[in-house]
């Protein structure tokens, strides 16, 4: 088997460049937008190095008051590797629902490692160890509100490890939605100069937040039944899965058998996207309830109940899976942040969580990139064309990859390193 | 010290089955009703089957069976592994595995798999001898595949159900007929043990067996990567519940 799938891994390479005659050169394998960013890049194509990255977790002790219900979580825990002398530190940024050791976040970090980098990552202020322990609102998605509580969890972090690493400039990334925080944290410290950094990088980043959450839950609707049969529609796909799994000799659920799956086409365009969508879900449910547990909200747990451990959760799981994040805007995030400020309207809100309400600095801030695809279908139409004109040079946009999909491929990694290092883009 | 560790864990199950096995359920009468109940999404279809009339209880465990691991199991596998090199550790490994090859074997004539049975002794046989009492397994290098049978499966291919969802101390996610095939796999090593009664002449015979039965415990712990409530998600329970279940028919099937 394992033979069959590095022989499925080569004829993959062997593959004409889907990507279309402008960029014959680019190798990265799927042209597929929802299967490259299932799918990822082939182990075979990832950078190859040698030796262990010292990946070590580590906790930021908050002394806040936390409801009972928490009582595993121990103050913010984000992750580190560092090196044994002087050299650059960047901070990393995860995705929508991310920890600090999300895939590629572990990713990002044994590459940036390898190429000399003391690392520190950051889970994404959406996801619920951030929400419980460092979040001042406790709600996730404001922007400016996010990337001050960012700022300061990393000044923290910062004083933390000053005694242990000697550091010689200070570098900023961020994938996803964590690309859009990392220029609302870069515009804090152009004002603050803290950490004074020397680049920053927004990789496959969102636009407008609503616009890309829009997006992807529009994929629910191409789903039979829409995004009210999620559960109908998951035990579809798990049964299709299985069965493949039992027709074919596989031995595990890995790489070799997702590929082989791909080949396949065991599943279409609209389950592929709907795939995506329901993982995008699994990872909501969790913000949402973890919010409404720390506000009182009375969103989807009754605001005057004190949630014991053994409390069985189920309804409330079952409950936050099928509010679409459009759902928690329009109901809970703006009447909480319209109650602060009664003149607050929807579009303005809209206009403050997107690029543009930094365009000005973005357009003229030298330090800041983004590295994208033609094909992220987190992008809205036009906003591909946005990016062009604001960041104009500074912008690098690969033909294919999907949302994140093409990351890991060596091209990529090397092209981002090299980013970081030099003096122009 | 062990019988004592092992009194103290039936203690707290026994307190926490008394508390309750229902869990608290998600909307009470006097509760203020939340912006969206469950009641909206009723007409989807549910993902999870597995049956878990026991939440309350199984929860309760879940928490237990963490506070056990931070406090005894993990930094005791902290130490073991420190103490003692991994070469000696794999040989630790190989020898439980080895025994357990003698569970593999019975239940495999239980279900009627010769091949496999047959197999497994040829394992047995091999690793006990030239693998040294089983510290190595050279069956493996020969390419004989190792195969896993326990009393839940035989139950299984009897046509028994597997019953409810069940977190047991210690051992973690299982299901009413797992946790029974447990106890009588456990049982049957228990009276091949005494028949056998390889420490029998040593004076010392309980303290011995206890020390096995930690050391095998440490091993296993040692070789699961799983830590509770590591994934900061509020509904892990869940996740983890579906998982073991789908695993488990995924093995099953197989």
């Amino acid at each position: 088997m394992k033979v069959a799938g590095t022989m499925l891994i080569c004829l993959l390479l062997l593959m004409p460049a889907f990507a279309g005659a402008g960029d014959a050169v680019y190798g990265y394998p799927i042209d597929n937008s929802y299967a490259a960013t299932i799918l990822g890049t082939p182990k075979g194509l990832r950078p190859d190095f040698h030796g262990d990255v010292p990946v070590k977790t580590m906790v930021l002790e908050t002394d806040r008051d936390k409801p009972e219900f928490f009582f595993y979580d121990r103050g913010l825990r984000y992750t580190v590797a560092f090196q044994n002398r002087k050299a650059p530190l960047i901070f990393l940024i995860a995705g929508t629902g991310g920890s600090s050791r999300s895939r590629y976040v572990l990713a990002l970090m044994a590459n940036l490692y390898h190429a000399g980098f003391h690392v520190i990552a950051l889970p994404s202020p959406t996801f619920p160890n951030f929400i419980i322990d460092a979040s001042t609102t406790h709600i996730p998605g404001n922007l400016s509100d996010d990337a001050v509580d960012l700022y300061r969890v990393m000044e923290k972090i910062w004083d933390q490890s000053k005694g242990r690493i000697e550091v010689s400039d200070f570098f900023l990334a961020g994938y996803s939605l964590g690309g859009t925080e990392a220029a609302f944290v870069a515009k804090l410290d152009e004002e603050r100069k803290v950490f004074d950094f020397r680049r920053v990088l927004m990789l496959n980043p969102a636009v407008s937040l609503y616009n890309s959450v829009s997006r992807i839950e529009g994929l629910l609707d191409r789903i039979p039944g829409g995004p009210r049969r999620i559960g109908a529609f998951y035990n579809g796909v798990m049964a299709e899965v299985t069965d493949f799994y039992h027709k074919g000799d596989f031995v595990a659920i890995d790489d070799d058998f997702l590929f082989e799956g791909y080949k396949a086409q065991l599943l279409n365009q609209d389950e592929a996207g709907g795939v995506i969508a329901v993982s995008f879900r699994i990872g909501s449910a969790g913000m949402i309830f973890a919010s409404d547990v720390m506000t009182h909200g009375g969103y989807v747990v009754p605001k005057n109940r004190n949630l014991k451990n053994s409390d069985s959760l189920d309804d409330y799981f079952w409950t936050s899976l099928h509010l679409s994040f459009l759902d928690y805007f329009n109901e809970y995030f703006f009447p909480y942040f319209r109650n602060r400020r009664p003149t607050l309207t929807k579009e303005k809100l809209l206009e403050e969580l997107s690029l543009r309400s930094i365009e000005s600095f973005l357009a003229t801030s030298a330090k800041i990139g983004v590295i994208t695809n033609e094909d992220d279908f987190i992008l809205a139409p036009g906003e591909l064309d946005y990016l062009r004109r604001v960041f104009g040079p500074r912008l690098k946009v690969y033909p294919c990859g999907g949302h994140l999909g093409n990351l890991e491929y060596r091209d990529n990694m090397a092209f981002l390193i090299d980013r970081l290092r030099s003096s122009t883009w | 010290m062990y019988g004592n560790a092992i009194k103290l864990i039936f203690k707290t199950v026994l307190v926490l089955f008394l508390s309750g096995c229902a869990a608290g359920r998600a909307y009470l009468p006097d509760d203020v009703p939340p912006m969206h109940t469950v009641r909206e999404f009723s007409d989807d279809e549910h993902v999870s089957r597995t049956r878990d009339p026991w939440e309350g209880f199984n929860r309760s465990m879940y928490k237990f069976n963490y506070e056990a691991d931070r406090f005894v199991l993990l930094p005791v596998v902290a130490g073991y592994e420190k103490a003692v090199p991994r070469f000696a550790r794999t040989g630790v490994s190989n020898f439980f595995t080895n025994i357990r090859e003698v569970q593999t074997f019975y239940n495999c004539i239980l279900q009627a798999k010769g091949k496999k049975s047959v197999k497994t002794l040829g394992r047995f046989l091999t690793n006990s001898t030239i693998g040294i009492g089983g510290l190595f397994d050279p069956a493996t290098a020969f390419g004989w595949r190792r195969e896993n049978e326990d009393f839940d499966r035989t139950l299984e291919t009897w046509g028994v159900g597997t019953g409810p969802y069940l977190v047991l101390p210690i051992l973690g996610p299982n299901t009413a007929r797992s946790a029974g095939g447990f106890a009588v796999d456990g049982g049957v090593r228990w009276a091949i043990m005494n028949a056998i009664d390889p420490f029998g002449g040593t004076g010392a015979r309980t303290e011995i067996e206890a020390g096995i039965t930690a050391l095998e415990t440490v091993d296993l712990r040692s070789r699961e990567s799983f830590r509770y409530y590591d994934s900061d998600y509020p509904f892990e329970y869940y996740m983890v519940r579906y998982l073991f279940s789908q695993e488990r028919e995924l093995a099953i099937i197989r």
